[in-house]
């Protein structure tokens, strides 16, 4: 395995410079991840700016105004440019609040997923022994389970809503990233510069956290963006089955499950249209991760 | 050359049944697509209407029996009945000449008698009956939920034919009891063979009664399968086999429906009933269900426990809204606690009228400012209440109108029910109750009576005066004093509003046009006794 | 060979112990008690409510109840479900089938797609195949497949009428079930059109829950493709004049497939994943409506078996994509 980045305890403003106009250039070159990253920044800036461009409050309710179709369609109401659901409310504004949601989502599960994974990694992975063991042995079990039946059962544990299933969520996905950190500690401890460090008597913490750490970064970089748009889907599929958020939340999923009683009866676009938001996002965010991953991987850029 | 030999015995019993099939393509089929796998196929064990469906109304009888589409009991294995004077003994004699059932896995020797009654009673209420405890965690819901156990005094045989229930107080509302799924009569029979067999355990899984229908298998989570019993004392039935496509979703019944897999289905989504009622190969048959949805103060806290502030809060409910919101207008806003087609319903009573702005007075008037209120949701759709968040979403918004805020919580169901128990509930619960045997007293006393504090009076709300009429109408048996009695009760219940009545649903029944002979039930049962289908 | 096996089944079994301590705990933490739900909007009383506690064990210290529970389970004993009152086992095998031959015909779905578009993808890079291909793989890798099953009974079953919406199978057939299999099933009751049921009522399930690993797949093939093929050993091939097909089919194909099999073999949890939304939308019944069914009705004994049995059947096919990793690659020596 050949290294291009440059590896040293110090890195100088210059070196980083340089090495963020290569990955710069790297991930430009690839379409995809360019409109995967514009969209993407664009979604943050609607989730943001929502109650300013939402034409409506996510949770008003026009009771006159109920099932109504999209704007283009007959008996559509330009007030309501994606139509109302079965009480009346408008679906954009519900989805551009939405879009606040699955942000949320990502963000938090990722980051708990992340952190948590990266110090229960780098732990096991430095000190080895049974600690190591005992770690490895907790992330099989998590493993052992299909993640989308443990975070259903946890989250019925838990009781259902939001702040549970992301907590669910957040720990199975936890082992990927304990894997991928032991497995990069594991690699780099060996390395000269680290028995170098470890020499001139560098603590644990330092020599873990300074050290070692920021040399695996771009695989744990990857599987975070992987994280963050499969947060997306479960947290979608649970609000979907009923136990992720609760109406009158606007979270997608949960929209989905209160339209499922519409897809015999025509009213297509109260079920059509969370769902495409969330694969529109959900694609974003996988778009911009392969081209993290053709950026920060040496090895699949010289193929 | 053992799996060999498997494969070669597997494919002759292919054939065979493929055989049997074919020969009964010609057979009148009628496929009722269900809302859910029933628990089991024994009726006391379990509460779920799709249970009994699979049970109770198919394979079973009962002494009395309601008569089709109404709540009233009519003879049933019982040609006729006594009551003593006092009031305490019932003694019932039974029809001659009824046969149980004769099917693959059994084939009764004698025909019905006395110990057939005893033995489906006994078995619930007796602690030392050898089947009193048959499976794993058996209990008998209904049983124990009518009270029976408190009730029965003793259960005699006279002769063959005659068997004799003593009371231990006088209960008007017994004899409908006896017509509900969880007093069906099985065969004792058929049990002692099991016993013998060492197999008890199978009568919650081959059911075997003197119903309309013989069980014939059940495959897990998917279909139950019938065939008309020729034997039935009723006679045998027009069509020849009854199956239930059990299918959960309600837009995949109506799918099913559509495409002629099968002939009717319950609960549809109110969002297809317009739809359905356009397609010409399909008919709706819709009745007022036996039920009511409330949504119950804590009568015992502060502010709730003044009925000013209860009944401002129930003028700023916009129950019209509900109906149309939730029910796509399949419902009639409430305004008693029992439904309409209920005897003793008061017609006079006069609702609260909608109406925000005298609400808000009200509020201010009774000096509640600020006030924050907890709505509870429940989780499930029943057949009540569909889509309760969808409810307390708009109460919310109405509420909000008012000056009142509030907060939706959700548990789940099993919690919720448990939780909303409590004497120090915070907040309002959404709920409801659909009728079991049709009897005023199965409301008013059962959810709104003192005894029910801490458990289903939800409203934790204790009134004399309406307790002590509703237990005097319990024990009278004279119908037309018991109206009146029921009458003054609704009318002490509307003056003190311990809940907002939110509605009473129709039930409606999507079916197929050559479906005939189906009668709605308003204890929301689907049976298919006396059913035909003419193309 | 032997020793790494013997280890593996030793920490297998350790981590299947963990599993059970987990779904045992599970269990007791979730709320609400299970005796509670049996008389829905009625109220049980308190007596009646510990008599129940207690027939059914829950009054007992939860050490004493879960190494009751793990002998039960040495035994193959996996408890009995509250609701039904049949063994959890039963159950289990009764409606495995359904799930098993639904993620087989999915995962077929899958590679006979999504390995040919892959090398095709490989072969073509940088083409508008290619990135169509792959635009299209990363958009079955982003699918809510949820939401992809609506949409599919909207158009194909509603719109269209293609297909049926739901079951396995024609209610019009009844055979007993031989081997639980319905597409084996119908062909072995000889009954015409059985099995043309049987199978359009599987391709809408299949496609769903075939679409995620369709995209992996796909993706994996090509980018293990294109690793082989700019190897040595195959541009050796080509210069000496090897047709490409031959190069591609013989050389490249064959080593690309190994990390590809892989792949394949960590789909088993995805598709039991998968499962549990694609059965509650095509009211499928194996074991993924199932748990949701039992989470739903709170059934205890069921939630917890179920835990166990499933983990113990992924960690088992995952012990066996090791092992034959292990055969097919010869590079690895344990």
């Amino acid at each position: 395995m050949s290294e291009t980045t440059v590896h040293g305890g110090v890195s100088t403003d210059s070196s980083l410079r340089r090495r963020l106009a290569e990955f710069w250039y790297y991930f430009s070159e690839n379409r995809g991840a360019v409109i995967g990253l514009v969209f993407f920044l664009l979604l943050v800036l609607v989730a943001i700016l929502a109650p300013w461009i939402a034409p409506h409050g996510p949770a008003d309710q026009y009771r006159d105004a109920v099932l109504l179709p999209p704007v283009w369609q007959e008996r559509g109401n330009a007030s309501y440019l994606l139509g109302t659901d079965a009480v009346g409310r408008d679906i954009l504004s519900r989805l551009i609040y939405g879009a606040r949601y699955s942000l949320f989502i990502g963000v938090i599960v990722t980051s708990i997923a992340l952190v948590g994974g990266i110090v229960i990694g780098v732990v096991a992975g430095y000190f080895r022994g049974w600690v190591d063991t005992l770690i490895m042995r907790l992330m099989d079990i998590i493993l052992a389970f299909p993640s989308l039946l443990l975070a259903l059962v946890l989250v019925a544990v838990l009781g259902p809503g939001l702040i549970n299933a992301m907590i669910a969520i957040a720990l199975v996905f936890q082992p990927h990233f304990v894997r991928l950190t032991r497995a990069a500690v594991m690699s780099e401890k060996t390395r000269d510069y680290v028995i170098a460090s470890k020499v001139a008597g560098a603590s644990h913490l330092r020599l873990m956290f300074k050290t070692i750490l920021p040399n695996c970064t771009a695989p744990l970089i990857v599987q975070a963006t992987l994280s963050f748009s499969n947060a997306i889907l479960d947290a979608a599929a649970l609000g979907f089955l009923g136990y992720g958020a609760q109406p009158p939340t606007p979270e997608w999923g949960t929209m989905l499950a209160d339209a499922r009683e519409f897809i015999s009866s025509g009213q297509w676009w109260v079920v059509t249209l969370p769902g495409v938001a969330i694969l529109v996002t959900v694609l974003a965010i996988n778009l911009v991760g392969d081209g993290l991953r053709d950026a920060l991987d040496p090895k699949l850029k010289r193929s | 050359m053992n799996t060999y030999k498997k494969l070669i015995a597997a494919t002759a019993l292919a054939v065979l049944a493929g055989g049997m099939t074919m020969g009964a393509a010609s057979a009148k089929t009628f496929v009722y697509c269900s809302e859910a796998s029933p628990e089991g196929f024994d009726p006391g064990l379990y509460t779920g209407g799709n249970t009994f469906d699979a049970s109770a109304h198919t394979v079973y009888n009962r002494l009395l029996e309601f008569k089709p589409g109404t709540t009233e009991p009519i003879p049933g294995l019982a040609e006729s009945w006594e009551i003593s004077d006092d009031g305490l003994q019932y003694t019932f004699k039974l029809r001659k000449g009824v046969k149980f059932q004769t099917t693959d896995f059994f084939t009764p020797t004698r025909d019905l008698n006395a110990d057939d009654v005893i033995f489906s009673y006994e078995r619930q209420w007796k602690a030392d009956h050898p089947w009193n405890k048959y499976v794993t965690g058996t209990s008998w819901e209904y049983f124990a939920g009518m009270g029976l156990p408190e009730l029965l005094q003793s259960i005699e045989k006279v002769d063959d034919m005659t068997v004799k229930f003593t009371l231990k107080r006088r209960e008007a509302p017994f004899l409908a009891n006896v017509a509900m799924p969880f007093a069906s009569i099985m065969s004792k029979e058929y049990a002692d063979k099991l016993q013998a067999d060492g197999a008890m355990n199978q009568l919650n899984q081959k059911p075997l009664g003197t119903g309309p229908f013989a069980f014939v298998g059940y495959q897990q989570d998917a279909v139950i399968r019938y065939k008309a019993n020729p034997d039935y004392w009723g006679g045998k039935q027009k069509i020849d086999d009854l199956v239930f496509a059990i299918t959960t979703d309600a837009s995949v019944r109506y799918q099913k429906l559509k495409a002629g897999e099968c002939h009717l289905m319950p609960y549809p989504n109110p969002s297809d009933v317009a739809s359905m009622k356009a397609d010409p190969n399909l008919k709706v048959a819709e009745q007022e269900g036996l039920n009511v949805a409330y949504f119950a103060y804590n009568t015992t806290q502060a502010p709730f426990d003044k009925v000013e502030v209860r009944k401002a809060l129930n003028m700023a409910i916009n129950k019209q809204a509900i109906v149309d919101g939730v029910f796509q207008g399949l419902a009639t806003p409430a305004k008693n606690p029992i439904p309409p087609t209920m005897w003793s319903y008061d017609e006079a009573t006069v609702d609260d009228k909608y109406d925000p702005e005298a609400a808000k007075k009200m509020l201010e008037e009774a000096g509640v400012k600020d006030l924050t209120l907890k709505v509870w949701a429940m989780p499930v759709a029943r057949p009540y209440m569909v889509n309760a968040r969808r409810a307390a979403e708009l109460i919310q918004s109405d509420f909000q109108k008012v000056g009142v805020k509030v907060e939706i919580v959700s548990y789940e169901w099993a919690e919720y029910l448990d939780k909303s128990k409590d004497k120090n509930r915070d907040g309002a619960v959404i709920l409801g109750w659909t009728g079991d045997n049709g009897d005023p007293d199965n409301f008013l006393d059962t959810l709104l009576g003192c005894d029910a504090v801490g458990g289903n009076n939800r409203a934790q709300w204790c009134n004399k005066e309406f307790d002590e009429l509703v237990t005097k109408a319990k024990e009278t048996t004279d119908v037309a004093e018991r109206t009146a009695l029921y009458k003054q009760a609704q009318a002490v219940f509307k003056k003190e509003a311990p809940w907002a009545t939110l509605d009473h649903s129709l039930s409606v029944v999507p079916m197929r046009k050559g479906v005939e002979g189906f009668h709605q039930s308003p204890l929301g049962d689907f049976a298919f006794d006396g059913v035909d289908i003419v193309e | 060979m032997l020793k790494f096996f013997v280890g593996r089944v030793a920490v297998m079994f350790l981590t299947f112990v963990g599993v059970s301590i987990i779904a045992f705990s599970f269990i007791r933490l979730l709320p609400g008690d299970p005796v509670a739900l049996l008389s829905g909007e009625r109220v049980m009383s308190p007596e009646r409510h510990a008599a129940l506690m207690h027939d059914l064990g829950f009054d007992r210290p939860i050490v004493i109840q879960y190494f009751d529970y793990l002998w039960g389970v040495l035994r193959g004993d996996f408890g009995t479900s509250i609701v039904t009152k049949q063994p959890v086992l039963d159950q289990f095998f009764q409606l495995f089938p359904a799930t098993l031959e639904l993620s087989v015909c999915a995962i077929l779905f899958a590679v006979i797609i999504g390995i040919p578009a892959g090398v095709f993808a490989a072969i073509k890079r940088g083409s508008f195949f290619d990135q169509a291909i792959m635009g299209t793989a990363l958009i079955g890798f982003s699918m809510p497949i949820f939401w992809w099953g609506l949409l599919l009974i909207m158009l194909v079953s509603n719109t269209l009428q293609w297909t049926p919406v739901s079951g396995r199978i024609s209610l019009m057939f009844f055979f007993p079930p031989v081997t639980g299999f319905m597409l084996i099933d119908s062909l072995l009751s000889g009954e015409t059109g059985a099995f043309k049921s049987a199978v359009s009522h599987l391709i809408l399930p299949t496609i769903v829950l075939g679409t995620i690993p369709l995209a992996v797949i796909a993706r994996q093939t090509r980018s293990a493709m294109l690793e082989v093929l700019s190897e040595d050993y195959v541009r050796t091939a080509r210069a000496k004049g090897l047709g490409p097909l031959r190069v591609i089919g013989v050389h490249a194909l064959r080593n690309a497939m190994i990390p590809v099999v892989t792949t394949i073999g960590l789909q088993v949890g995805v598709m039991l994943a998968g499962a549990i939304l694609t059965e509650t939308i095509f009211s499928w019944p194996g074991i993924g409506k199932w748990m949701v069914d039992s989470v739903s009705r709170r059934d205890y004994a069921v939630i917890q078996g179920a835990l166990l049995i499933i983990a113990a059947t992924i960690m088992i096919v995952n012990l066996v994509v090791d092992l034959l990793y292990g055969l097919i690659n010869p590079r690895i020596r344990h």
